[in-house]
């Protein structure tokens, strides 16, 4: 059992074809890029990118793995985690800001908010990613992230995920009662490690 | 000896670490630390007494997540005995010779408060309630709330405090790098809210080792008038061979933490990664320091949740759009229930550059209790400014205060008895700024000496509650000068003699003073100068004003308050765009035909659509420009999202272009005759706290026509009964963004079966499909906002 870690970043480079793609549209929207760089703009200082992690090593039986805080039932899962014998567990946040700025907008202007939607699903994803390869340069080569409410893995998984990890404390990261996150713009996952490479601090 | 005595002339030391150090004990992450307090008392008793030996005054009960969210009440009262007694034996075991305090210690419940999370400020005052109870239940000496990193949170629990027990509190968040809490609240902010509440001490811990912490300690320094206090981390956590350790060891810790004892802090300990080592340091290297004095800072300031607005410096402009006297518009959404409304004022108000907003909602015919509270309550969700809380209903003037995420400015008090008797102790309760009117049972005083002697009985009253005249702001009345020619100089005069005679600040309602005058702004503003220059330290004005906004921005920069002008220049770049501006727009008038406003729709051009209606009402019937022009462009725009040739966000753009024109056509009838089709309940499901695509699909059925009832998001089945038997509405639309609310969904389908069997339901939201629509029992599945309004059109017939 290895201990958790917190981490801030500094939020990536703005992918902004990922943004249109989050918001339904494609191609060339030229009254729709004033907007969204006025929102980007208004996002700008309000955003707090922090992750927590740890390393776990694994057990699985079939489809049940003992995943070293839990056990849990899921083939998806399973597949997904073959050849792994260790996983990282991981919860990332940017931040209540684009919350605020959801929730600002979304009586007045759905336009906006639905750009602050897609600007957070592209935050977070950005995050996600550039804490993964952060990663793979420390543990070699990892699986693709996989969350609870993917395939066969119970959404109920996250009860545990946030007692292991202490999210709340660690990066204000909180669960309500329906399971959804608060911030919304967050994720937890586990990732497999899939190399015997151990370059640990 | 009582802990509030004690520390009035020492400097007091509290515990360090202690999740670290039973972790090294062999506590499991996941596991709950508050059950050792049973099971293994010894080894908490151990880590208890070893602060005691190394100089602690007070050690904190081992129960920061002690609250009935984790636990059930019988344990929940049997870890807290438990975990005072072990605190108190540790005590009396150790050999350390200072006096000895029991802290019940309060985290975090670790779930967000409404509106960002799900749990209700209410639910949270009874959660840390329970946990404050069975502390004065088993004796604790003081209640410590800390590592909050929520302002509201903080305030629910120090609320929950005060309400319960009689005990000193104190309270202490947890900052960001950014020197900020995570939702945002600046050290200024948070010191206005928790001393306005009555906190004994307040201060810092967690996140960041001493030297980080310094600059938030300094704020707090700056700015409180109770004991401030500081339990810094051992510095920032790494990870060596699987373990964390801290890269500050005791000594430099020690010395960090002195050289802020120094400046001024009071109370002293550590938290994560600290260790009675680091306890035993810092006793030794400031128990030689002399306690700095705490003094009182007579600061005059109000804050919202992100940050404090302080009074002295430039004048303060408080926004005054969010009430209904003379607004017809306005009181008609307050009757149709349509907070989207007055947010819009608000905001609109926030980008013209008030720094407060007043809030206003009394109508004759609403409940104003509820009314107020859900303005505030979704207020403070959108905007950053605080807010001062107008209104006579001293019900409403307390429901609307419980919920405010910092310290409100209050309108009114006045010189009555009966008005000083019900807002004062409201004020003590919850803190706040009062604005105070000179006036009393005999009326308004004619002269401004008359006015200063209220003043003076008004501030001789509140001591007596222990309120301090920082907090009474006056208001010396505007009195219209039409009826007294006499009348502005006397309140200009009366601005100068509080200020002078009582060091006290004043707040002005401007534009009483023109009333039943030919164009009031010209009056407005030269009046407005004359009580600036007088003194006046905040006014209550219309922010779209341009004669009042350009007295303010003139004033500032002829008063040295405008650094290079700065603020005046960019203000004179609007003016110069609005007087440029002029000629074209009266040309595009000229040339206003009918395809132009179907062209600003269809292109989403919000603006120019208001615009343009604006033009056409002068010789086209509304209802002609809403058939003619609006409809056919959202068909035009509809038709195009179906055959998939226009995305979702130009679809939503030309809705809001319509919507703007619509608002200029509802404001320019008689009544509110907009909505000529049948009523639409709209709610997001119980548990479900997304709404965007909710707000969408109101959007478009507003622009054609429809009676739309937003319940909001998170609404209880029985809610949605209700509004639908009330309206006897023939059509419910639910959305449900997530699996686990779609179970919500299905009850309120099944209450709406039994008690409103007329009514059509219609559901979306991206976990249901036509399937599982039928699953539930919907009579049908709407794909998107345009499906739902296809829909309704053929319900509606």
């Amino acid at each position: 059992m290895s201990a958790v870690i917190t981490k801030a970043y500094a939020p990536p480079d703005i992918g902004m074809g990922e943004i249109l793609r989050y918001m339904g549209a494609s191609g060339d929207l030229p009254q729709l890029v004033p907007v969204i760089d006025g929102c980007l703009a208004e996002l700008s200082e309000r955003l707090a990118c922090k992750v927590c992690y740890t390393e776990l090593s694994i057990i699985k039986e079939g489809d049940i793995l003992d995943l070293g805080f839990v056990k849990v039932t899921s083939r998806a899962l399973a597949k997904n985690l073959e050849n792994c014998d260790r996983i990282l567990l991981f919860a990332a946040t940017v931040g209540i800001g684009i919350d605020r700025l959801i929730a600002r907008w979304s009586d007045i202007s759905p336009t906006k908010a639905l750009i602050y939607q897609a600007i957070g699903a592209e935050r977070i994803e950005a995050l996600c990613d550039r804490f993964c390869h952060e990663m793979e340069s420390e543990y070699g080569a990892l699986r693709p992230r996989f969350s609870p409410g993917y395939g066969d893995l119970p959404l109920e998984l996250q009860r545990d995920i946030f007692a292991y990890l202490d999210c709340p404390k660690r990066i204000g990261l909180t669960l309500n009662e329906s399971l959804l996150m608060s911030p919304t713009k967050s994720v937890t996952a586990i990732v497999g490690i899939l190399s015997d490479r151990r370059t640990k601090k | 000896m009582k802990i509030t005595d004690y520390m009035k002339d020492h400097t007091v030391y509290l515990d360090g670490g202690m999740g670290t150090l039973l972790q090294a004990q062999g506590l499991m992450p996941g596991e709950l630390p508050e059950r050792w307090n049973i099971t293994h008392a010894d080894i908490i008793r151990n880590v208890h007494r070893g602060y005691f030996d190394a100089g602690s005054n007070i050690v904190n009960t081992n129960t920061f997540g002690a609250n009935s969210l984790k636990f059930a009440s019988d344990e929940l009262d049997a870890i807290i005995k438990a975990a005072i007694e072990n605190v108190r034996a540790a005590a009396e075991e150790s050999s350390g010779m200072q006096e000895k305090f029991v802290a019940l210690d309060i985290g975090p419940t670790g779930r967000m408060l409404a509106p960002l999370g799900d749990l209700d400020f209410e639910d949270a005052v009874a959660i840390f309630a329970n946990t404050v109870k069975l502390g004065v239940k088993y004796g604790a000496d003081l209640i410590m709330i800390e590592t909050m990193n929520d302002s509201f949170e903080t305030k629910a629990a120090l609320l929950a405090a005060k309400e319960n027990s009689e005990l000193p509190v104190f309270v202490s968040n947890a900052y960001g790098e950014d020197g900020k809490l995570m939702t945002g609240a600046s050290p200024a902010a948070m010191v206005a809210m928790l001393e306005g509440m009555g906190a004994d001490a307040i201060g810092v811990n967690c996140s960041l080792g001493p030297k980080a912490l310094a600059p938030v300690v300094e704020e707090y320094l700056k700015y409180a008038s109770v004991p401030v206090l500081l339990e810094p981390n051992a510095g920032l956590p790494k990870v060596v061979d699987g373990r964390t350790v801290f890269d500050v060891t005791p000594e430099e810790f020690a010395n960090d933490v002195a050289a802020l004892v120094k400046k001024g802090v009071r109370i002293a300990g550590g938290c994560c990664g600290t260790t009675p080592e680091y306890i035993a340091a810092t006793v030794r290297k400031t128990e030689g320091i002399k306690p700095v004095d705490i003094t009182k800072k007579d600061i005059t300031c109000v804050s919202s949740y992100t940050h404090a607005v302080i009074f002295g410096n430039e004048p303060i402009l408080i926004g005054e759009r969010i009430n209904p006297t003379g607004k017809k518009r306005f009181k008609e959404a307050l009757k149709a229930n349509d907070i989207g409304y007055i947010l819009k004022e608000g905001i609109a108000q926030e980008e013209k550059g008030v720094h407060i907003l007043d809030v206003n909602v009394g109508l004759p015919d609403i409940d104003e209790v509820s009314m107020l509270k859900t303005a505030v309550c979704e207020l403070q969700a959108v905007t950053d400014l605080p807010l001062q809380i107008d209104t006579s209903d001293p019900v409403a003037m307390e429901a609307a205060l419980r919920r405010y995420n910092g310290k409100a400015m209050i309108n009114s008090v006045n010189g009555k008895k009966e008005s000083m008797d019900t807002v004062f102790p409201l004020a003590k309760k919850y803190g706040g700024l009062i604005v105070a009117l000179t006036l009393d049972e005999d009326g308004i005083p004619e002269s401004a000496e008359g006015r200063l002697a209220v003043a003076r009985r008004i501030l001789y009253e509140a001591e007596k509650y222990g309120i301090s005249k920082k907090d009474i702001i006056f208001d010396p009345l505007a009195l219209t000068v039409s009826a007294d020619k006499n009348a502005a100089k006397e309140t200009v005069r009366a601005v100068g003699m509080i200020k002078n005679e009582l060091g006290c600040h004043t707040s002005l309602g401007v534009s009483n003073v023109s009333f039943g005058l030919p164009h009031r702004d010209l009056i407005n503003g030269t009046f407005f100068a004359m009580t600036l220059a007088g003194g006046l330290s905040a006014a209550i004005m219309n922010p779209y004003s341009a004669e009042m906004m350009k007295v303010y921005r003139t004033y500032l920069a002829l008063s040295g308050l405008d650094d290079n002008c700065e603020g005046y220049i960019a203000f004179a770049d609007t003016v110069a765009e609005v007087t440029a501006a002029a000629p074209a727009e009266k040309k595009t008038a000229d040339t206003a035909d009918t395809t132009e406003l179907r062209h600003a729709v269809i292109k989403g051009l919000r603006e120019r659509a208001a615009e343009i209606t604006g033009e056409m009402l002068g010789s086209t019937e509304p209802l002609a420009i809403v058939q003619n022009e609006i409809i056919p462009a959202l068909d035009e725009v509809g038709v195009g999202f179906e055959n998939k040739t226009v995305y979702l966000p130009q679809l939503l753009m030309s809705a809001e272009a319509a919507k703007s024109a619509f608002e200029v056509i509802k404001s320019s009838m008689a009544s509110g005759a907009a909505a000529d089709k049948c009523a639409f309940v709209l709610a997001t499901v119980k548990g479900d706290i997304h709404d965007i695509g909710k707000n969408i699909v109101k959007l478009l059925l507003e622009n054609y026509g429809f009676d739309v009832h937003d319940l909001g998001r998170d609404v209880a089945p029985e809610a949605v009964v209700e509004a639908t038997v009330r309206l006897h509405a023939p059509i419910v639309g639910l959305s449900a963004l997530m699996t686990t609310t779609v179970p919500a969904m299905e009850e309120t389908v099944k209450q709406l079966r039994i008690s409103a069997p007329w009514a059509k339901v219609v559901v979306g939201g991206a976990v249901l499909n036509a399937e599982y629509a039928d699953m539930i029992g919907a009579d049908k599945y709407a794909k998107d906002a345009m499906e739902t309004v296809r829909y309704a059109e053929v319900i509606n017939g």
